[in-house]
């Protein structure tokens, strides 16, 4: 079993049925689940060494132990599935969410039983249409089979699940932010503490993991944290989804140990460069993580060493930068994005992520100055990580900061030659 | 004298099945403008204050959700609405080049829609199918791997 993710979804885009999913073991997990205490589902989970797969990278234990429990706990407690994805580049849950629901039904379920939730919700971004079919008919099933609803599996477990569609804003995949949009309102961050764990949705206790963690919590249930742990190459735990797009020849989605090395993933499975490029650098997770080069292809790609080495492993999904592409350009695009999905709630990255885009674009059309480039510098501290309500625009000074550094001359050039090289 | 509520009553039931769901009124909002958006395509004024009668809440508060999110249109759009994948995948495999093919097509620019009410076209942050950039939706279909050749084919089966 060297890919249990994904090892049962089918090649020609239709979803597991519960029957089919019932026939490779699914819902045994949940089962055997309802016969252990709380406490020690979640001691399974934190010996795993699962951590979030949503970008953040928490341990997923230590997330659901901050949960109150005991009869003082309030009543009502919520558990919801983060199927936001929406971070440039990133393309790696909407795979699960198509081929196998089920899956990740039963991952709530699990977690809901952890922490003793009494409802739970999918939080799903609403481009995925393909993905609400399938998990509105995957409900439905559920609560047929007594999988969902009261009395689970013949227990006293007891979890209704819904389905909500969002309206866009990539700010929603920020958990507090997700709650305020669950609750109908602005999608802006929540300062923190209190933490969603304790006073989230409607001011209850609230776990958000991401689909591709909750995906892999079934597995460990079945096979143990000990099976779980060994099928990572560097000891961090599981299998990812590593994805890579751009001008590489087979740009794709692969289930892979751990701690695969980038060089692996870009030149075995993604197949290199395509004919008449070369590789010029790549954003190992997402649009909201530092470029890496070259000297960097040898890191395997788990948390800490990909933090080693300046960047963060983020979603798994390199974005390639090949030669014949301007940096500069890359992350203009990238800075537009961030600036036009910020909430606007906080001062400096309401106004800095504009005035950002605003010197790439001039740098982009050949009238940028040298002192551009120290203003540039100055935002990537002024937005550094503390000094914003949220996560949003650290995230997106991380490509920028490392381009300054990497690609020092690309810039440079732009001013040089009053335009930009690549055109 | 209160003027009329200008939802359908087809609407305000809809809209009143989803607040039961929810602790408080107010949570259906969004819920309750992506109904209104089912029925009409966009959201008018009026629909703002009907919806903000239902909810009991004012339809400033309502606005400042409404307009929030992108998805939630505050103005009429067409028939068919096209949105086109802005992000740095899509870019980098060239979308800019499919997207001036289609604004010269159409012969509109982003944010605006055709005189025969047909096409509205609008970019969406990235689609998340990144290995087949360039990629747009249009109404709900996904559609990948476009090129300024296929692009007209594909718009041309949206009546």
């Amino acid at each position: 079993m060297d890919k249990p993710l994904t090892q049962h979804i089918k090649k020609d885009g239709s979803w597991l049925t519960l029957k089919e999913y019932e026939a490779v073991g699914g819902y045994q997990a949940l089962k055997k689940v309802l016969t252990l205490a709380p406490a020690e589902v979640t001691t399974i989970v934190t010996d795993s060494g699962l951590k979030g797969r949503g970008g953040a990278g928490f341990p997923t234990g230590s997330k659901w132990k901050t949960v109150p429990m005991g009869p003082d706990a309030p009543a009502i407690k919520y558990f919801i599935a983060n199927a936001d994805e929406m971070e440039p580049g990133s393309f790696k849950d909407r795979l699960l969410l198509e081929g196998n629901p089920h899956q990740l039904i039963e991952g709530i379920l699990i977690g809901a039983y952890a922490i003793q939730a009494r409802f739970s919700y999918i939080f799903l971004r609403w481009a995925y249409h393909q993905a609400a079919k399938a998990i509105t008919q995957c409900i439905r099933e559920a609560y047929e089979a007594g999988y969902l609803g009261e009395h689970i599996a013949g227990s006293d477990f007891q979890l209704d699940l819904s389905l909500h569609t969002s309206v866009g804003r990539y700010i929603c995949g920020e958990e507090t932010a997700l709650l305020n949009a669950l609750e109908g309102k602005r999608a802006n961050p929540r300062s923190k503490p209190p933490y969603p764990t304790v006073h989230g949705l409607f001011g209850k206790p609230t776990i958000v993991n991401n689909v591709e963690t909750l995906c892999n919590v079934p597995l460990i249930l079945t096979n143990g944290a000990d099976w779980f742990m060994k099928l990572s190459k560097t000891g961090e735990g599981g299998t990812k989804l590593y994805g890579a797009s751009g001008r590489v020849k087979k740009p794709g989605l692969w289930e892979l140990p751990l701690g695969t090395s980038l060089r692996e993933i870009l030149e075995e499975h993604a197949g290199g460069m395509k004919d008449g490029y070369q590789f010029k650098g790549v954003l190992p997770g997402g649009g909201s993580t530092d470029f890496l080069t070259e000297e960097h292809l040898d890191v395997p790609m788990d948390y800490k060493s990909v933090s080693a080495v300046g960047s963060r492993l983020g979603t798994g999904t390199l974005i390639v930068l090949d030669d014949k592409t301007c940096p500069v350009g890359m992350v203009r695009n990238l800075e537009q994005f961030f600036a036009q999905e910020s909430c606007g709630w906080c001062t400096p990255c309401r106004e800095g992520l504009p005035w950002t885009t605003k010197l790439l674009d001039s740098l982009e059309k050949g009238t940028g100055k040298m002192k551009d480039l120290d203003i540039l510098t100055f935002q990537t501290h002024y937005m550094a990580p503390g000094n914003t309500f949220c996560a949003l625009a650290p995230g997106a000074m991380e490509p920028l900061q490392s381009a300054l550094k990497l690609f020092r001359q690309d810039f440079e050039r732009h001013i040089h030659e009053h335009k930009c090289p690549w055109e | 004298m209160t003027p009329e509520n200008t939802l359908t009553d087809a609407e305000i039931t809809e809209i009143q099945t989803i607040f039961r769901h929810f602790p408080e009124k107010s949570a259906a909002c969004i819920e309750g403008l992506k109904v209104i958006q089912q029925h009409r395509r966009w959201v008018s004024d009026e629909a703002v204050r009907g919806l903000a009668e239902i909810l009991e809440m004012s339809p400033a508060a309502i606005d400042s959700v409404a307009t929030y999110y992108n998805l939630i249109f505050r103005r009429p759009v067409g028939r068919n609405v096209i949105l086109m994948c802005n992000s740095v995948s899509c870019w980098i495999m060239g979308y800019d080049q499919v997207a001036a093919c289609v604004k010269r097509k159409l012969a509109i620019d982003y944010g605006e829609t055709t005189e025969d009410d047909r096409y509205t076209l609008l970019t969406i942050p990235c689609l998340g199918t990144c290995d087949h950039a360039p990629a747009m939706i249009v109404n709900e279909d996904l559609h990948r791997d476009l090129t300024t050749e296929n692009v007209a084919a594909i718009l041309n089966t949206y009546e």
